[in-house]
Formats: structure tokens, C-alpha cells, sequence
């Protein structure tokens, strides 16, 4: 997992307990509790949706909850800001198209 | 999690169970946002013997204040020389001390006509009463549109810092930084310290728009800063691959042949930011276009009251300025939402004075003299 920035010279980071989840068929390492975002990042996993109109890929803006740049199908559900929402063990993430769909 | 926010202990307060819409808890007063405005505005009027809850999204109280690792500086007044995420933690023992309910993890997403609040927390819909809200919600960074600007590595700065210094995540390998404002120049150095390049920080007008202090550090640090400059295009497939800018004439026109192509994965937008007045729409305030206060703001008079009485605003929302001043404005509108209900006193009167004294200090310096003429503006 390098995508986690691992020495600091004033911050230390605690981070919860490692679990797999799952991002279209693959499956990833992340540190829960940390936003869904957070966690596709650190994984290198930037391109979160895919726009409506264009299909064009879509990342994350604000990563605090406020501008909708980052919403995906989460365990089935449309339009979770995941920059918002924690990382849980086992948990199925899929990039949105448009405006989602609930399955 | 950051080195203050580990310290934070998982909040929930014994009443937030039975929250529902058919049976809507009453407080005296509600603050809505947990930065340093609404946790001052909340901690003043608890401490003159309001009833009081405060509610934040995030799992953590303290706002923009929990990812800036930085000393904070430039103000006299206030915790000068603190780094902003230590501002955050004695914020927020203040707010334990008190015994102050908070509800986190919780979006108000609505201003009724029967004047509840809406609330999201964990995918349950309610609804709460107060006889007087204060709006401290801040505000969200402004996009920029230039080709391919939605290109997934175009992102607002303040998010970027959130990514590193929140969650400890590498936000990638090498950064275009457009703004020179203080954020501009703040988080590019905050990215050199977490090991990530930063190729230019490119500003639009021919002067550094933050602290000179600021621009030396990351001058110092090897980051050049191009003035006069803008961002035409990025370019990538996926993602960001490279940033095309180029210099700018009098009259801002691009001037042809200057194009310079800066490989980059991340362009970090630092433009500015505007503040989150949506539920102050729906309650009907009065909202005023004033571009010195961040554009659409609410209205509001030195009592930090917007057009309607049970109402008030204070910190980023109503105007993009800083931490300092932000408490400040916390502190006179959490002592005049109390005594909107109770009446003034003594101590709520000193309050107010000692605020409105420290504010005056420090947007007496020339760098604040924006913010005293937009607000001069609302007065017409
Ligand atoms: C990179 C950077 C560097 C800075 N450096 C300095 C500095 O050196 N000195 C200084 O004085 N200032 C500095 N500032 C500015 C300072 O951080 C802000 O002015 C200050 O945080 C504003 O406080 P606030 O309480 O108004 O808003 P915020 O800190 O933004 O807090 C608002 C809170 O409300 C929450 N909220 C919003 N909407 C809702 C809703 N609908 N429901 C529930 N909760 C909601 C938000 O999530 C947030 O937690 C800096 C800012 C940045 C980004």
C-alpha cells in the first residue's frame, strides 16, 4: 500500500485496521474508516464516474462533501459521495454512469 | 487520521437516539457547522446559559482548521503561532468541557417553512427545532473552466490538502498550482513536506495575492511562481497528464507563442472560494452579490444578524476571510443569538465589545481593507 504517505514531519497518522473491498471486479486494500475516495486513491484509482452526457471521466473536486464531483454505486446504491462515506470490510464499489442506477 | 484529530473520541450523544421526525427535539439555539465559527458562536452562547446544539458533517469538529498543519500567523489576536489542526483540539475540548451536544456526521439538507431544519445523518431522514439558527457551514472552493478542467486530477486545493494531511493519502506525484492567494501558496509547500513536487504555482495578476511571508517560503523551497500567467488546457487521456499555460497581456488575452507545456498529474485549483448560502435561500434570508466578501453572501448587519431575526451567520459564510476573524464573528453572533432570546447583559455585552475591538485590529491591516469596504456595502 504506498500510496499512503508514511513519514511526516508534523503529522502522524493512525490508521484503522486493514480490509479488502471492492472496486468494479477487483479487489483492494484499504484502511477503514477512511473515505471511499480517500481509499481509491491511495490505490490509484482516480477515475470515480463517468459523465452523462460526454462519458466523460469524472474524479473528485472537493473531497469534503460538498461539490458532488465523486459520486459512485455503492453496494448497489447510486450517487454515494464517497468523499465522505467510510470504507467498510467488503463493501462493492462501481463507477457511476451518469446518473446512476440502483441495482 | 491526523495527530489532532486521533485524539478526538467518536461523539453520540445520549438525545441523538431519538431524534425522528415525530418527535423534534427543541434547543434554544442551533449552529450549523463545526469549524472555528460555529464552535465559537456555540461555546459563547453555552457559556451564557443557552441551550445549545451544534451540527457538523464530518466526523471530526474544527472545519478547515483540521488540515492545516501550518503556524497560523498574520493576525495579532488570536493564536498566533498555533498550527490550525491545535486550534482545532483546544476548540473542541472547550466545546467537551461545556458539555455541548453536538450531532456529527450530520448534513442539514433543508430550512423548512415551519422553520425545523432537515437532517441527513446515516441515511435517516429528521428534522430539528430552534427558536434561533446560526449558519457557520464555510464555504466550497471555486471551479476554474478551461479545457478538459473536469479531467479527474483537476482538483480544489483545499482538497488536496484535506487528501495528504486528513487522511494521509498521497494525492499523486507532481502539482500545477493555479492562485497565488495564501491557500495557493500554503499547500504546495504542505505538498514538498509529503514528499510530492511541485513544478510551478502560476497566478493570473502581475502581484502575489497571499502574505509575502508565504511566497518567500515556497520562492526559497525552489517553486517558482509565474506571474501573470493562466491555465489554457490540461491534457490526458484518463486523467491528468500535462497542464498547458501561458502568459497573459494587460488586458488578461492570452499572448500567443508564451504556451509552455508542465508535465503534471494534479492541478490544483487556489482561486478562491464562495460561500455555502443555499440554506439561507431556502429560509428566505436576503442574499447580496458583494465580490470583496466572496460574491452571493447574506446579508448581515454588525450584530451578525441576516434579514431575519432568528437568524445569524458568521466565519466564511458570511465572508471569505480567515480563521481568526471567523471566531470572532462566532463569538458576536452566538452572544447576539442569545440575547435575541434572553435579553443583553453584562457579559454578553463585554463579549461582544472585546470581539468587535479584536476585529477591528486586525482588519485595520491593509491587506483587510476589501473585506471592511464589502462590508460596508451590505450596510446600502
Ligand atoms: C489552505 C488554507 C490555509 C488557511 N490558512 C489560514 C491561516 O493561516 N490563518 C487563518 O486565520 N485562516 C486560514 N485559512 C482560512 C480558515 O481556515 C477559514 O477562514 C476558516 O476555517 C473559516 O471557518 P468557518 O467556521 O467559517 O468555516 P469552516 O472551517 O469551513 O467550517 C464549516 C463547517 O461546517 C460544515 N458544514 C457545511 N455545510 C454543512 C451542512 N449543510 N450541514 C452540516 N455541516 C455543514 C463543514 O463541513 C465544516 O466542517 C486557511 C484556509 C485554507 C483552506
Amino acid at each position: 500500500m504506498d500510496g499512503y504517505i508514511t513519514e511526516h514531519p508534523i503529522l502522524e497518522f493512525k490508521r484503522g485496521k486493514k480490509v479488502k473491498f471492492c472496486f468494479e471486479d477487483k479487489e483492494i486494500e484499504g484502511y477503514e474508516g477512511l473515505p471511499i475516495a480517500a481509499a481509491l486513491h491511495a490505490a490509484g484509482i482516480k477515475v470515480l464516474s463517468i459523465s452523462e452526457r460526454y462519458s466523460r471521466p469524472r474524479g473528485f473536486f472537493c473531497a469534503v462533501g460538498k461539490c458532488s464531483s465523486c459520486l459512485m454505486e455503492v453496494d448497489g446504491n447510486p450517487n454515494v459521495m464517497v468523499c465522505m462515506e467510510p470504507l467498510r470490510q467488503g463493501i462493492k464499489v462501481r463507477k457511476q454512469k451518469g446518473k446512476g442506477q440502483k441495482q | 487520521m491526523n495527530s489532532s484529530a486521533k485524539n478526538q473520541k467518536p461523539r453520540s450523544q445520549k438525545n441523538i437516539q431519538n431524534f425522528s421526525s415525530s418527535k423534534l427535539p427543541n434547543f434554544d439555539i442551533c449552529v450549523v457547522g463545526g469549524g472555528p465559527a460555529g464552535l465559537e458562536a456555540g461555546i459563547v452562547a453555552k457559556e451564557l446559559g443557552a441551550n445549545i446544539i451544534i451540527i457538523d458533517d464530518n466526523p471530526v469538529l474544527g472545519g478547515q482548521l483540521i488540515k492545516q498543519t501550518h503556524k497560523f500567523f498574520g493576525s495579532k489576536a488570536h493564536y498566533c503561532g498555533v498550527r490550525g489542526i491545535d486550534i482545532a483540539k483546544i476548540l473542541t475540548d472547550m466545546v467537551d468541557e461545556l458539555k455541548i451536544d453536538i450531532l456529527d456526521n450530520a448534513t442539514v439538507v433543508g430550512y423548512y417553512d415551519d422553520d425545523t431544519l432537515g437532517i441527513l445523518r446515516k441515511d435517516k431522514l429528521f428534522q430539528i427545532k430552534a427558536k434561533t439558527y446560526i449558519f457557520a457551514a464555510g464555504a466550497s472552493e471555486n471551479m476554474l473552466v478551461f479545457e478538459n478542467s473536469d479531467l479527474p486530477g483537476v482538483y480544489g486545493a483545499g482538497a488536496v490538502q484535506t487528501m495528504m494531511n486528513v487522511y494521509g493519502v498521497v494525492p499523486g506525484r507532481r502539482a500545477l498550482v493555479i492562485g497565488s492567494g495564501n491557500i495557493g501558496l500554503i499547500v504546495p509547500y504542505q505538498l514538498l513536506q509529503s514528499g510530492v513536487e511541485v513544478a510551478a504555482i502560476i497566478e493570473i495578476l502581475d502581484k502575489v495575492g497571499g502574505y509575502y511571508v508565504h511566497a518567500a517560503k515556497i520562492k526559497r523551497a525552489g517553486v517558482p511562481i509565474y506571474l501573470k500567467h493562466t491555465i489554457i488546457k490540461a491534457k490526458g487521456k484518463d486523467c491528468v497528464e500535462a497542464a498547458v499555460i501561458t502568459q497573459v497581456g494587460d488586458k488578461f488575452e492570452c499572448l500567443e507563442g508564451t504556451e509552455k507545456t508542465i508535465e503534471c498529474d494534479m492541478i490544483l485549483i487556489a482561486i478562491g472560494l464562495s460561500p455555502l448560502c443555499e440554506l439561507l435561500y431556502q429560509a428566505g434570508c436576503r442574499i447580496d452579490y458583494v465580490p470583496e466578501l466572496g460574491g452571493n453572501v447574506p446579508y448581515h448587519n454588525e450584530s451578525m444578524m441576516t434579514s431575519k431575526s432568528h437568524i445569524f451567520v458568521c466565519g466564511d459564510l458570511a465572508c471569505i476571510e480567515e480563521a481568526s476573524t471567523a471566531m470572532l464573528e462566532g463569538k458576536i453572533a452566538g452572544a447576539k443569538a442569545y440575547e435575541a432570546l434572553y435579553g443583553e447583559n453584562k457579559k454578553s455585552k463585554e463579549i461582544v465589545e472585546q470581539a468587535n475591538k479584536e476585529l477591528s485590529m486586525i482588519r485595520s491591516s491593509p491587506f483587510e481593507q476589501r473585506i471592511l469596504s464589502g462590508k460596508e456595502k451590505l450596510k446600502a
